[in-house]
């Protein structure tokens, strides 16, 4: 394994997509952030260690990486008072770019518009392992307030040396120094003018408490909106270089297929083309996409096939074990399962299962690529712009200082842009083509050659007595992953398990990973289990749940649903709460069936969610109700259909995602606790909609369903 | 093959030298670099590419150029009016209906194109219209809120 995996495979088992092997092996025969930045003042964070003029960055090539905290951020006031924050995350939706910014502001007490995130750009932007994992607000947005805060001391700092004053008189406000007596003025440029001052923190300097923010915490519009409703935001699929050229690669006909030979006389023949072959990478360069396509066409190509699972086997394949379940399984236990049985008075075993689903980010992958003096730079939308630097040095053999990853405002990612494809890809072409090469994936190609959400299956066993107390939980996923797969509900008796599976499709990572599967399973499975012993289902979970923060979400949750009220004939209601990543989630939804034709229809859900102190409360609500979107989609009729190494619904047209029409009312309840830290919010919200959704069907028909997507052609069989 | 040597877009006339047969989103993208349109499927199925030709929203990736080359073309670039925006744009910022913005462009166009029809649509109205148009982020609601307010907002002050 090579050493880029030294920090997510600690953590998360499941981001299988780090763990391959790269696709490609071609045979083919620092920067200095301070210089370039000019005069003003440079900020960094440097916990526990004591700063090296201008090394920080070379650190992390000495062996082992550091961990992402230690060189996170620095900033940079310019003497035109413009501050120029840098960070290695990237902007893909999550409005991090906003609420970063705001957390800036708040601390350094300068106007929003004064500040500019420098983000995802491996040249200019200290290391960062990736955005995800819901780190941005916990990890980020900690370290930005402390080297803004540490900022806004040194100019305080050069004000009182300025005014020769005592620095207990002045305070920092919108952009400025003021001198609270003699009401003197200064702004952050005239501070920094002629400075060269690089400060590195050594340790936590004072930040705001969130009861006390005015500027974090409030709603702010996306800071570079208005680029995005005139369409200026030049996505990557949108740059274009001097002398660019469109690449196309020859894509295998089935999953396992290897290249046995070609033919490329006709594409070589077409005027402009260019053809590359690279053992098996076979790709063309042209003047234009159009041609480009054409010229892929016209390649001959035999391939060697090799038989491969299909969707209908694909739960059997699931459960033989890998043979890595020692090593790999990840195990918890507590008391005895065979006692906890033989206490329960209703026992109760089931199986739940969920589908491979794809991220299908609007913006499907794209690089530009451009080679000049050896030296490669590659624009793509990634959320782990320093992982696929890594690997391009890796497939192109050079050392990754000559290697630069930017990535723009990307079209979305959900988890699924860990990699680096499109850009090795481009680069292979640009390298050839002596040119810059643009590639964009076309949406069957994102469909069929991205990685999937890992299908899986869960075995639920469980012991309750008549008044509703559990007494044992035994809890095995088979190969979906092991992301909040442990139960808060109170069980004196329980065994929980992940066993690693053979995927015949690649599988990675997805928003909020395998916590969607294991939701699903244990709220489902909790539902049935309140049915057992016919109690309501609210009342049951809190009688077994002690977690205070997932209690408050419940409740929370039922009171704004109106929980408890009966809905109309052909409709009921679930629900469905979970915990993950730092952050609580309660969903309620109301579904409707059609009596006659069985048809689905969400009717209205709400969520309540905790995750600390609150950062943005308008863009958290759009994360909670984009994720209750997205999560429809994957409850009710999203799935991978595959036969023979090929996938059966590459399109739109035949992979449905949730449209207008499927949305049902959304309520979103913020519960801001300003005492705790903020956690990440992009993913954990996802979790509680499907299995609300298989709940509210079951109180509306009776009919209980246990395998994600719960309707996946938009109806229910009635009995 | 035929070419298209002329089309009338966002207002005015532009010299393309271009095969009949190509997609309108090719050309708007890689020959006029009016990137607002996206491409998003390639299919008709996202509306990501949409742009209004004489007036009604259009999958340009699945148009032929040669197929518009007498008619008015709008695209996202040609909405701001002598630097302000118009009143869906507005909307879009203030009810934040977006995350990634990669379907805000047809989506707005689209939009347009139902404020234009129905000057105050209702929110099933805002749904069969919009049915096209895919929003992966899951920004519907906000898009639904977006479009009601511009409605109102274009009520008051006429435009
Ligand atoms: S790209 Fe034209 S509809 Fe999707
Ligand atoms: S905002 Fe991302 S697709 Fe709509």
């Amino acid at each position: 394994m090579s050493e880029r995996h030294d920090f997510e495979g600690g953590w998360e088992p499941e981001r299988y997509e780090l763990q391959a092997a790269p696709a490609y092996r071609f045979h083919l025969g620092r920067r200095d952030v301070f210089k370039c930045l000019g005069a003003g003042i440079v900020v960094l964070v440097l916990p526990g260690r004591v700063f090296a003029q201008e090394s920080g960055r070379e650190r992390r090539h000495a062996g082992k990486r550091d961990v992402p905290e230690e060189l996170g951020a620095w900033l940079h006031i310019g003497e035109d008072g413009q501050i120029a924050v840098y960070t290695g995350k990237v902007e893909v939706g999550q409005n991090i770019r906003t609420s970063l910014t705001q957390v800036v502001a708040e601390e350094l007490c300068a106007p929003l518009g004064s500040i500019r995130l420098v983000m995802g750009d491996t040249q200019l932007t200290p290391f960062d392992a990736g955005t995800f994992g819901s780190r941005t607000t916990p990890d980020m947005a900690r370290q930005l307030q402390r080297v803004s805060a540490a900022a806004r001391e040194l100019l305080v700092d050069l004000a009182a040396e300025v005014w020769k004053a005592d620095r207990a008189s002045l305070t920092a406000a919108n952009g400025r120094i003021i001198h609270r007596q003699t009401k003197e003025e200064l702004d952050f440029g005239k501070l920094t003018k002629g400075q060269r001052l690089t400060l590195a923190v050594p340790d936590s300097p004072a930040t705001t408490p969130a009861q006390r923010w005015k500027i974090a915490g409030h709603s702010a519009a996306k800071v570079n909106g208005r680029t995005f409703v005139t369409g200026q935001h030049k996505y990557v699929s949108d740059i274009k270089l001097p002398g660019m050229l469109h690449g196309k690669v020859l894509r295998p006909p089935s999953f396992g297929a290897t290249l046995v030979s070609t033919n490329l006389k006709e594409a070589e023949a077409m005027p402009n083309v260019g053809v590359v072959r690279d053992g098996d990478f076979v790709g063309v360069v042209a003047p234009s996409e159009f041609l480009a396509s054409r010229a892929v066409k016209a390649i001959q190509a035999d391939w060697k096939l090799s038989p491969q699972i299909s969707s209908q086997e694909l739960f059997d394949s699931l459960k033989k074990p890998s043979g890595e379940v020692q090593d790999r399984g990840d195990a918890h236990r507590m008391g005895s399962v065979k006692e906890g049985l033989n206490a329960a008075e209703i026992r109760l075993q089931q199986t739940y299962s969920v589908a491979y689903i794809a991220h299908a980010p609007l913006e499907p992958r794209a690089a530009v690529a451009q080679w000049e003096n050896g030296k490669l730079t590659v624009w793509t939308g990634t959320q782990r712009p320093f992982g696929v630097q890594g690997e391009l040095a890796e497939a192109f053999r050079v050392s990754e200082d000559k290697v630069r990853v930017i990535v723009p405002d990307t079209g979305s990612a959900y988890g699924g842009k860990h990699t680096g494809e499109a850009a090795i890809e481009a680069a292979r072409l640009a390298r050839a083509a002596g040119k810059p090469v643009k590639l964009v994936w076309t949406r069957e190609e994102e469909f069929t050659w991205a990685y999937f959400r890992p299908a899986g299956l869960i075995e639920v066993s469980s012991g309750i007595r008549k008044d509703g107390t559990l007494t044992a939980w035994e809890f095995h996923n088979y190969n979906s992953g092991a992301s909040a797969i442990r139960t808060l509900y109170q069980v004196p008796n329980q065994e929980v398990w992940f066993h690693p599976g053979h995927s015949p499709l690649r599988q990675g990572s997805y928003r909020a990973l395998a916590a969607t599967a294991n939701h699903f399973a244990r709220e489902t499975h909790m539902d049935e289990l309140a049915h057992a012993v016919s109690m309501d289902p609210l009342e049951f979970r809190l009688k077994n749940l002690k977690d205070t923060r997932l209690r408050a979400v419940l409740e929370r949750a039922a009171k704004a649903f109106g929980w408890g009220t009966k809905p109309g004939s052909g409709r009921g209601c679930g629900l469905a709460g979970g915990f993950e990543k730092g952050s609580y989630i309660a969903t309620c939804a109301e579904v409707a069936v059609d009596r006659s034709s069985g048809r689905v229809k969400v009717v209205r859900a709400v969520s309540a969610f905790e995750c600390g102190a609150v950062v943005n409360p308008e863009h958290l609500k759009n994360q909670i109700e984009g994720a209750m979107v997205m999560g429809l989609g994957g409850a009710l009729f999203e799935a991978i259909e595959f036969e023979n190494g090929k996938v059966l619904n590459p399109r739109f047209s035949r992979y449905r995602v949730p449209r207008f029409s499927d949305i049902p009312e959304i309520e979103v309840v913020l519960i801001d606790r300003q005492d705790l830290p903020p956690a990440g919010a992009g993913e954990t919200p996802i979790v509680g909609i499907a299995p609300a959704i298989g709940n509210a069907l079951f109180a509306a028909t009776g009919v209980r369903l246990r395998s994600l997507p719960l309707v996946p052609h938009g109806s229910l069989k009635l009995p | 093959m035929p070419e298209v040597t002329e089309l009338r877009i966002n207002g005015t006339k532009v010299g393309v030298n271009a095969d009949a047969e190509r997609p309108l989103l090719s050309v708007l993208r890689d020959d006029l670099d009016l990137t607002g349109a996206k491409y998003g499927c390639g299919e008709g199925q996202c509306g990501a590419c949409t742009v209004l030709v004489d007036g009604v929203p259009t999958r340009s990736c699945i148009t032929s150029v040669g197929a518009v080359a007498s008619k008015q073309v709008m695209t996202i670039e040609g909405l701001e009016q002598n630097g302000k925006l118009h009143p869906l744009q507005e909307a879009f910022l203030e009810a934040g209906a977006m995350q990634c913005g990669y379907c805000t462009s047809g989506m707005i166009l689209s939009g347009v194109a139902l404020l234009r029809q129905k000057p105050n649509p209702t929110v099933n109205e805002i749904i069969r219209f919009m049915e096209g148009n895919i929003c992966r982020c899951g920004t519907y609601p906000r898009i639904i809120a977006a479009l009601s307010k511009a409605a109102k907002a274009m009520e008051e002050t006429g435009r």
